[in-house]
């Protein structure tokens, strides 16, 4: 793909940002103590990351879905957990409100997420509804001007430092599967609402999840985010297009992984001569790197699509998570197995990209969701 | 208040290789950035924009068209229009030709307060564009800006980095500053601001538009002569001299008079 001149200049900024903020030291400290720095979010905020595609008028950027992908793409080759700060108010956040929500709604929480000023977390997975979303069982009882939300939400990114997060409750019990839920925008100080325990995660270390508890928790009906009875249809627009996210962060991790092998590979010396010599290197290598371009090129259409509004962009979307995510494990595993033993060190980065690769064949959308996504659109 | 910024477009020199034949650039393939300085000149001027309401801050440049896209990169930092000086006249120009035209680009903008250079490009290396500038233009110069203390009504007070220190001067206004690097970090472009900037018109001007005979401009008006470019040769390996503490100096002497050292 050749980008515009403008795009260009868009990857010369995030790959500026993450050679110069993202140091080695910064990236150490945030593994060790699990904490991100309020200072790189805010110049992260400054740069115009947390807003790309909001519109101006709502504090964001004006940007595309490209630009989106190419930031998280640049960003994510050097940290992959600073790619879920910068996607999930771009996507999972600002997502649901940009695609329902009322003029005021847009006005007092997009405006601020977009800015970097306020977190939005997206609540829709619960301990017996994952890849089948249908089945949440969170409920909301309408009380008046209020409703009354009880349940339980799980593995929710930034919950604990969440202002916001949208919730998808039952509404209407008396419909089945994915009918009948709504979706609220919940202050997360209001009485009733809790996170429990920040997980202890494989990789992503840096950016908390936990699982949000309401109990009797009153949302007014202000909060409602779009129709009643209708919010499993914004929630699965929301990841449809979010799905172009975790396809650019893959994209960009996979080609850290990659780097870091061809780097290695010209090092290391064995048998008298360094292992980029030898075909069985070499001709991994190749397939990595061919697999990768590959997933950029699915990516970057996929966002290309969505940008022109197209109605097979989210289909795009589908594949290019599926094949992106995918590619970067395996990139990423081989990466390893060149490094061989010191792979398996901590003191080298594929080991943080092993393990931070990980979850991205799994969130937003399972590799087999996507599957069947794909296969949907084939057969309806 | 009005400041003008000039700024070149270089080859990335950290990507460069020179041809061990010709001794020149091998610029095929090698990526064209925003000269260092000159970021470092834009953004004192930013700054000096924040600082001032109303200020305005405008980036001038003398180069091919495809200098158009560092233009666009100066905007997306914040600057507020850009000028290109492009024209086959202005090409093979050497420093003394690229005042003249830059300093013409200037006059035909007017109404300046400050203008900054950056210290030098590190294509190269000479640190005269911006003072020759200023000789053109007749005004005051202060080079190796490391920090700008006071705007006064007709005056600036300056740092000039020195090897050892630095002077403080003070200089009437209109004039030149020439950054360095110590003066500032230059700030990041931001998402909206590249989307601004391509929705901008950069200002293109020829020898015509600023009124420059042909024979002042480019390679006719370059009285530069390059004799002969060339790459040093590689050092050789040092040598390790061993033994006792009067051993190796007693054979560092002999070494060193026999190479007529001392």
């Amino acid at each position: 793909m050749v980008f515009s001149e403008k795009h260009e200049l868009i990857r010369k900024l995030a790959r500026d940002f993450a050679e110069t903020e993202l140091t080695n030291a910064i990236l150490d400290e945030i593994e060790e103590t699990g904490q991100y720095p309020t200072e790189l979010l805010d110049k992260m905020g400054k740069a115009g990351f947390f807003g790309i595609k909001t519109p101006k008028k709502y504090g964001g950027q004006g940007s595309d879905y490209l630009s989106y992908a190419i930031v998280l793409e640049e960003l994510g080759r050097v940290s992959a957990v600073t790619d879920i700060w910068v996607s999930a108010p771009n996507s999972l956040g600002g997502g649901p409100l940009m695609l329902a929500g009322t003029e005021e709604q847009l006005e007092k929480y997009l405006k601020p997420i977009a800015t970097g000023e306020k977190i939005m977390a997206f609540a829709l997975t619960e301990p017996g509804a994952g890849s089948d979303a249908g089945g949440t069982v969170t409920t909301a009882v309408k009380d008046g001007d209020y409703y009354v939300l009880n349940g339980r939400k799980t593995f929710i990114t930034t919950a604990p430092v969440a202002d916001w997060s949208i919730i998808y409750a039952k509404t209407d019990r008396s419909q089945k599967g994915s009918r009948g839920i709504s979706a609220f925008i919940v202050d997360m100080k209001l009485p009733g609402v809790s996170c429990g325990k920040a997980e202890h995660k494989m990789g992503i270390i840096g950016c908390p999840t936990s699982d949000i508890i309401l109990e009797d928790v009153r949302v007014h009906k202000d909060d409602m985010l779009g129709e009643e009875n209708r919010g499993f249809q914004n929630a699965m627009k929301t990841l449809d297009i979010g799905r172009i996210g975790v396809a650019a962060t893959s994209i960009g991790v996979a080609q850290g992984a990659f780097d870091e092998a061809v780097k290695y590979a010209k090092e290391r010396k064995q048998f008298g001569q360094r292992i980029a010599e030898f075909q069985a290197i070499r001709f991994m290598l190749a397939d990595m790197a061919t697999k990768l371009q590959a997933a950029k090129e699915l990516t970057y259409r996929a966002a290309q699509l969505k940008d022109m509004n197209s109605p097979e962009a989210g289909a795009a979307a589908s594949m290019a998570k599926y094949y992106a995510s995918e590619a970067c494990n395996e990139i990423a595993a081989n990466a390893v197995q060149i490094h061989g033993g010191y792979g398996y060190i901590k003191e080298y980065k594929v080991e943080r990209i092993y393990r931070d690769c990980r979850v991205f064949t799994i969130f937003e959308g399972t590799s087999q969701v996507q599957q069947i996504v794909i296969s949907d659109n084939l057969l309806k | 208040m009005r400041i003008i910024v000039c700024a070149k477009q270089v080859p990335d020199t950290n990507e460069v290789k020179i041809d061990p034949v010709t001794g020149t650039l091998i610029r095929e393939g090698v990526p064209s950035i925003l000269n260092p300085d000159d970021a470092n000149a834009i953004e004192a001027a930013l700054e000096l924009r924040d600082r001032y309401p109303g200020t305005t801050v405008s980036v001038i440049s003398m180069g091919p068209p495809q200098a158009l896209y560092m233009l666009r990169e100066c905007l997306a930092m914040g600057a507020d229009e850009a000028y290109l000086l492009s024209s086959r006249a202005f090409g093979g120009a050497d420093t003394c030709a690229t005042s003249t035209t830059l300093a013409a680009g200037v006059r035909k903008i007017g109404d300046y307060d400050i203008i900054f250079a950056g210290r030098q490009a590190i294509d190269g290396d000479t640190a005269q564009v911006g003072p020759q500038t200023a000789q053109r233009l007749g005004l005051p110069s202060v080079t190796y800006v490391s920090k700008i203390r006071e705007i006064k009504e007709k005056t600036i007070i300056v740092e000039r980095a020195l090897e050892d220190g630095f002077e403080v001067i003070e200089i009437n206004r209109p004039c030149m500053l020439t950054a360095v690097k110590e003066l500032n970090t230059p700030r990041y472009m931001s998402i909206e601001r590249i989307e601004e900037a391509y929705a901008k018109d950069i200002t293109i001007w020829d020898e015509n538009d600023v009124r420059l005979a042909p024979e002042d401009c480019g390679l006719k008006a370059s009285p530069t002569q390059v004799f002969r470019s060339f790459t040093p040769p590689p050092k050789g390996a040092g040598e390790m001299l061993a033994g006792t503490i009067s051993e190796m100096s007693a054979a560092l002497v002999e070494r060193l008079t026999a190479k007529h050292v001392i």
